[in-house]
């Protein structure tokens, strides 16, 4: 048994073990978990892809004579920012796009430039253009305001993801004759790939499955600085069937993460196109766990073949709303390079880095070496498998008289 | 015996001419069509595979060239930028000719040029633009 206290102390003294969620096997292996849990006090784990639930909030600062953008219409880099807070503050969400975008008028669309990519372009300092139209009010009388704006003259500028780091997710693939463009990728006809979406092995929730020491409060890497957990994410799901290990079958528990957006990296925020769908942000995420005991160990030691998940049709199910599967697989196959369905051998594609993951997960163990980053105890927890806590479908009700 | 992969640009007068065919029945040369385009503006691009004896080859591309026809190497065609490959992979089973693999160990997405026939598709795949094509 440890305490964070303890592991801190041990960071501070610089006597803490660190390894990765992928080194710590190989450790388990030769020396067995007991001793392991008493040798490591922290394991780390990372994750890097499209998170489209990803956005930012800024504040540009007065104008003089000032202006009240809250009403009003806001473009950054013509991509459309959402001004309904007050006079100064502004939100971009990674999915935003130009008005001017075809979108999949001239269908699959491009996506070149939305949302997400001028996020990266804030964080790498460029200089992007504001355009703003507001009514006029006596106290905030000016009605047009079109201006340069840089990051470091912003006086907040915040990522704030409303849901991210799944704990497990769909492999897609496509049962019909024709190509279909999805946020998993471009899919080929009767089922010519498997795309699949987590890290697997090294995914922060994967390691953690009941969200024992990941919760509230928790301080993680956060696109190359320290953020922090700020709630569960938006479709948090922890209630779905879980295999004999604790691992959830389905997509399961999400995370919201805030961090300040002037300290991070455009290496580790990247806006993506997904052809024939639309624009999002590429984030990377490290999370780091700490072994208090030899519970908490064994969750650590999950390896790819104990980790499964749905294969859904993309051309059907999905699109549909409907919960039908094609089955399940594991990392250990998705990650050979190909899946089986029925007889059927299928090539896998992967829309997250493990590279990159891999990248993170070293990055935060070295910033825990090297006493810059201590843990933290969350100051609650978030809804776990036995909370009763759900995803709901939405209900529709029809309005009448429309 | 040569076996290459070529890029063909035929110029808005050319389009309607039989060219190709004289490869074969000139120059001995056997072909395969990889890929076959026209554009708006009635420029003819075609992707060919040609395999036969080495002076003949060089005979063939040297009449086309005569003809009027741009001829370019396909490897100069289909480009990976590093510095925007994140490594994620999923061009890899888009890639017809398996000239996007995956090392197993370094977790890198390796693209072999020699195997690629500039279809394009991980061009439109790539969510980070890191493929480009340039005929």
């Amino acid at each position: 048994m440890k305490t964070i206290e303890e592991i801190n102390k041990k960071i501070k003294e610089g006597k803490v073990v660190v390894v990765t969620a992928e080194e710590i096997l190989d450790i388990v292996k030769e020396k067995g978990a007991k001793k392991t849990a008493q040798l490591v006090d922290v394991v780390t784990t990372a994750t890097f892809g499209p998170m489209c639930s990803s956005g930012i909030y800024f504040n540009i600062g007065y104008t003089k004579p000032r202006i009240k953008l809250g009403g009003g219409k806001v473009t950054l880099n013509k991509v459309p920012c959402y001004p309904g807070f007050a006079a100064a503050d502004l939100v971009l969400g990674a999915s935003s796009l130009p008005e001017e975008d075809p979108r999949n008028q001239v269908y699959p669309g491009e996506f070149r430039y939305g949302g997400g990519h001028v996020i990266q372009e804030l964080v790498e300092g460029k200089d992007l253009i504001l355009e703003a139209t507001a009514y006029g009010t006596d106290c905030y009388p000016r009605k047009y305001l079109k201006t340069y704006i840089n990051i470091k003259d912003l006086n907040e500028a915040v990522l704030f993801n409303l849901r991210n780091c799944y704990q497990n997710y769909n492999v897609a693939v496509n049962t019909s004759s024709r190509v279909i463009y999805t946020y998993m990728g471009i899919l080929k006809p009767n089922l010519g790939n498997a795309n699949y979406a987590t890290c697997g092995k090294l995914s922060p929730l994967f390691n953690d499955p009941y969200y024992k020491t990941i919760g509230i409060g928790t301080k993680i890497f956060l696109a190359g600085t320290t953020g922090f957990i700020a709630w569960w994410g938006t479709q948090h799901n922890p209630s779905v069937e879980r295999t004999e290990k604790g691992i959830p079958k389905f997509p399961a528990a999400t995370l919201a993460l805030i961090g300040n957006l002037k300290e991070m990296s455009s290496k580790w925020l990247v806006g993506t196109s997904l052809y024939g769908y639309g624009v999002s942000l590429s984030v990377g995420i490290g999370i780091p766990i700490p072994i208090l005991d030899e519970e908490i160990l064994s969750y650590v030691c999950i390896e790819e073949k104990d980790i499964i998940s749905p294969v859904v049709d993309y051309s059907s199910s999905y699109p549909q709303g409907k919960e039908d599967i094609l089955g399940f697989t594991s990392y250990a196959e998705l990650k050979s390079g190909r899946i089986k369905i029925g007889n059927k051998e299928i090539p896998t594609g992967c829309l997250s880095s493990i590279k990159k993951a891999r990248e993170i997960a070293n990055i935060l163990k070295n910033w825990i070496k090297e006493g810059r980053f201590f843990l933290s105890k969350p100051v609650a927890s978030i809804p776990s498998a036995d909370s009763g806590y759900s995803f709901k479908p939405l209900k529709e009700r029809k309005v009448e008289n429309d | 015996m040569i076996k290459r992969r070529v890029v063909l640009h035929f110029p808005k007068e050319l389009v309607d001419k039989p060219i190709v065919y004289r490869l074969v029945k000139d120059f001995d040369l056997e072909f395969n069509i990889l890929k076959a385009e026209v554009s708006p503006k009635e420029e003819g691009v075609l992707v060919l595979e040609i395999k036969g004896n080495d002076e003949e080859f060089l005979k063939g591309i040297e009449y086309l060239k005569n003809t009027g026809v741009k001829v370019q190497p396909l490897s100069q065609d289909v480009s990976m930028d590093r510095s925007r490959c994140v490594d994620c992979g999923v061009c890899i089973p888009l890639c017809p000719t398996q000239a996007l693999v995956r090392n197993k160990v370094s977790w890198e997405v390796e693209f072999i040029k020699e195997r690629c026939i500039a279809c394009g598709i991980c061009v439109s795949g790539c969510p980070y633009k890191a493929m480009s094509i340039k005929f």
